[in-house]
């Protein structure tokens, strides 16, 4: 690996300015829910854990954040995952039908992991073997896998697919201490793959393909199984939110569970600084994005707006962060601000 | 999903026959699809029902496609059945092929859904619930469990979707009769658990833990489930700290009901075939007008022992 050099810039040296408009966007959504509704804020103790929007905004967030981390080394390798939203349906009808089956419930949860990595596993012979367009490879399993998720929950009979099981409703909504176990669950993903992308080589690896795949193999990287290892921790963690959403409503419900989370995964990395050109990871960044989406859908929700205007709103402010984070946009603000021509 | 509709359209152009007898009445039904649960307990009902009064049915599954109706039912009209069940995908279209029916001089049934034709001659009627009536049952049980005096959250259904619209049309229109009754908060929860969930959540805390909220109306049994566990979760008793009525009576809600943790739901039927098929029957020996929608009764279900 001596000859092996990175290909593109170093490691984060605008790591602030990346990370201030989503901060940036953050703060205006605070500041018009602190207007809006002045108890936004209040963070209190029930039924021994903490409550309040604040919490909720992390809560609600964190199986978005869990599949933008994925999402943000499939993309670090100039691919996409449009198939997740499709694996959590999967994944949770897997999940049931393993409980109904009267599998140990532990066992279930590892056989539906399995299922998300299977996915994943699918996702990368595509893509990293076959060479199909990442885009039309998993636009395969994103239209099919919510009829393979009503099919698993048929080989039941599926008319009451509503379980109860106190190990996944403890991970998905219970807590430990005053913290909700989820987000624990998911700061340790996040360790995780940090840990996985930035301590050892396979994160020089995944951006080295997807900054120009060509010089990364001339330069001895394995090109073909980086591309299908990012898919296949896109599919694990696709997985883990699927259990955290399955656990969640204690019931399999595939044409709905995680609808267009994909499009909110990706949304995620691009509000934190990613860009769909590949070569770059930024995980902080993802769930940073995560977070600002979640916080928008959670004002809209107790603003007491009319639903009519829940999309336009949430449309509206995503175009604006995105304008913010354009530099070309804000220069061309500068220069209206200050008057001067071009 | 591919193979699926592969396989599903093989088998809707094979179109399926169930009894076959010379003399026995021929019905095509043509069906939207096999989304949801409701829908193919929909179908199983039609098939079930058809055999038990000895009818010939022609069943064609459209998958959801409406080109594909159009096929079924020209194949049915070629077919020379004595009558034709449509439960139409779209709304919109149906004009030409139904004039089509009406030269073959075979009677047309709309069932659940409506369609838009300027000359209603073409059909004899639609057999259906009434989602506004829904509405107003719940609305109606509310006022009495509640003496006319509640402030409710509401959990709207897909924004747009008619059996939103209709249901929350029907339950306004009741609770408007107690000037005590009003909705405070209302959101779309898109007809899901997790919906409802989430919902419910954000309400539970822009109104200090449902403070003052006396009922929890909504459109579907699903969202409604999602609220129960997220009130459960804030520590409040669904039940019977807020009442609880929502419309479906799946499988799920009869447990919550029998448990006292949700208090009443708005059955829609999916055994329909015993209210369909008696007025296609008449009309087909008497050919004698109907009104233009004949309304399926709903029932409402409440829990064993009621709230507060």
């Amino acid at each position: 690996m001596k000859s092996f050099s990175p290909p593109l810039k170093i490691s984060t040296p605008r790591a602030a300015p990346r990370l201030l408009w989503p901060l940036v966007a953050l703060a205006l959504i605070f500041a018009v829910d602190g207007i809006i509704s002045p108890h936004f804020f209040a963070i209190r103790i029930v039924e021994g854990r903490l409550f309040g929007n604040l919490v909720d905004i992390v809560y609600r967030a964190t199986p978005i954040a869990i599949v933008a981390l994925g999402m943000a080394i499939v993309i670090g390798t100039k691919g996409i995952d449009l198939s997740v939203g499709a694996i959590i349906a999967i994944v949770g009808a897997t999940l049931d039908w393993r409980i109904h089956m009267g599998d140990p419930h532990l066992l279930a949860l590892a056989i539906a992991l399995a299922a998300g990595v299977a996915c994943g596993l699918w996702n990368g012979l595509l893509v990293a073997v076959l060479d199909i367009q990442p885009i039309i490879a998993t636009l395969i399993l994103m239209v099919s896998g919510r009829g393979v998720g009503l099919m698993i929950n048929l080989i039941y009979g599926g008319s009451d697919p509503s379980f109860e099981s106190p190990l996944l409703q403890g991970l998905s909504t219970g807590h430990i201490g005053l913290i909700p176990t989820r987000i624990l669950v998911g700061i340790g993903l996040w360790i995780a793959l940090w840990a996985l992308v930035r301590r050892t080589a396979l994160g020089l690896f995944l951006e080295a393909v997807g900054a120009n795949p060509k010089a990364a193999e001339l330069a001895g990287v394995e090109a073909r199984a980086i591309k299908w290892a990012a898919y296949v921790i896109s599919g694990f963690m696709a997985a883990a939110a699927g259990v955290i959403l399955t656990a969640d409503t204690h019931t399999s419900d595939p044409v709905s569970i995680g609808l267009y989370s994909e499009l909110d995964a990706i949304l995620a990395v691009v509000i934190g600084g990613g860009s769909l050109n590949g070569g770059r990871i930024y995980l902080l960044g993802a769930v940073l994005g995560a977070v600002v989406i979640q916080a928008l859908t959670t004002s809209i929700l107790t603003s007491g707006l009319p639903p009519e205007y829940n999309l336009v709103v949430k449309a509206g402010v995503v175009l604006v962060v995105l304008l913010l984070q354009s530099a070309r946009t804000r220069a061309a603000v500068a220069r209206l601000a200050t008057g001067r021509k071009r | 999903m591919k193979l699926t509709s592969l396989f599903s359209a093989a088998i809707g152009a094979a179109v399926l026959m169930s009894a076959t007898s010379a003399l026995a009445v021929t019905i095509g039904f043509s069906q939207v699809g096999d989304e949801g649960d409701w829908r193919p307990a929909f179908s199983r009902d039609m098939q079930a029902e058809a055999k038990k009064e000895g009818i010939d049915l022609k069943f064609a599954d459209a998958q959801g496609k409406e080109e594909a109706q159009l096929t079924a039912v020209r194949s049915f009209i070629a077919q020379k059945v004595d009558a034709i069940i449509i439960a139409p995908v779209v709304v919109t279209g149906w004009d030409q092929v139904l004039r089509e029916a009406k030269r073959a001089n075979i009677p047309v049934f709309l069932a659940d859904r409506d369609v838009d034709v300027t000359d209603k001659s073409l059909y004899v009627t639609r057999i259906s619930a009434d989602f506004n009536l829904e509405g107003k049952l719940a609305g109606a049980w509310l006022a009495q469990a509640s003496k006319g005096n509640c402030n409710i959250v509401e959990l709207q259904g897909t924004t747009g979707a008619a059996p939103a619209i209709e249901r929350k049309k029907g339950f306004e229109a009741i609770i408007s009769n107690f000037p005590n009754m009003k909705i405070i908060k209302t959101q779309s929860g898109d007809f899901t658990t997790d919906g409802g969930k989430k919902v419910m959540e954000a309400f539970i805390k822009s109104t200090d833990n449902l403070k003052g909220v006396c009922a929890s109306f909504a459109h579907n049994d699903n969202m409604q489930l999602g609220a129960i566990q997220a009130m459960k979760e804030a520590g409040l008793k669904p039940g019977k700290d807020v009442l609880m009525v929502s419309v479906d009576y799946v499988p799920a809600m009869k447990t919550e009901l029998a448990k006292g943790e949700a208090n009443a739901s708005v059955e829609l039927r999916s055994a329909i075939g015993k209210y369909i098929y008696p007025v296609v029957l008449n009309y087909l020996k008497d050919k004698k007008p109907l009104p233009k929608w004949v309304v399926i009764p709903s029932d409402l279900h409440t829990a064993a022992t009621p709230g507060n």
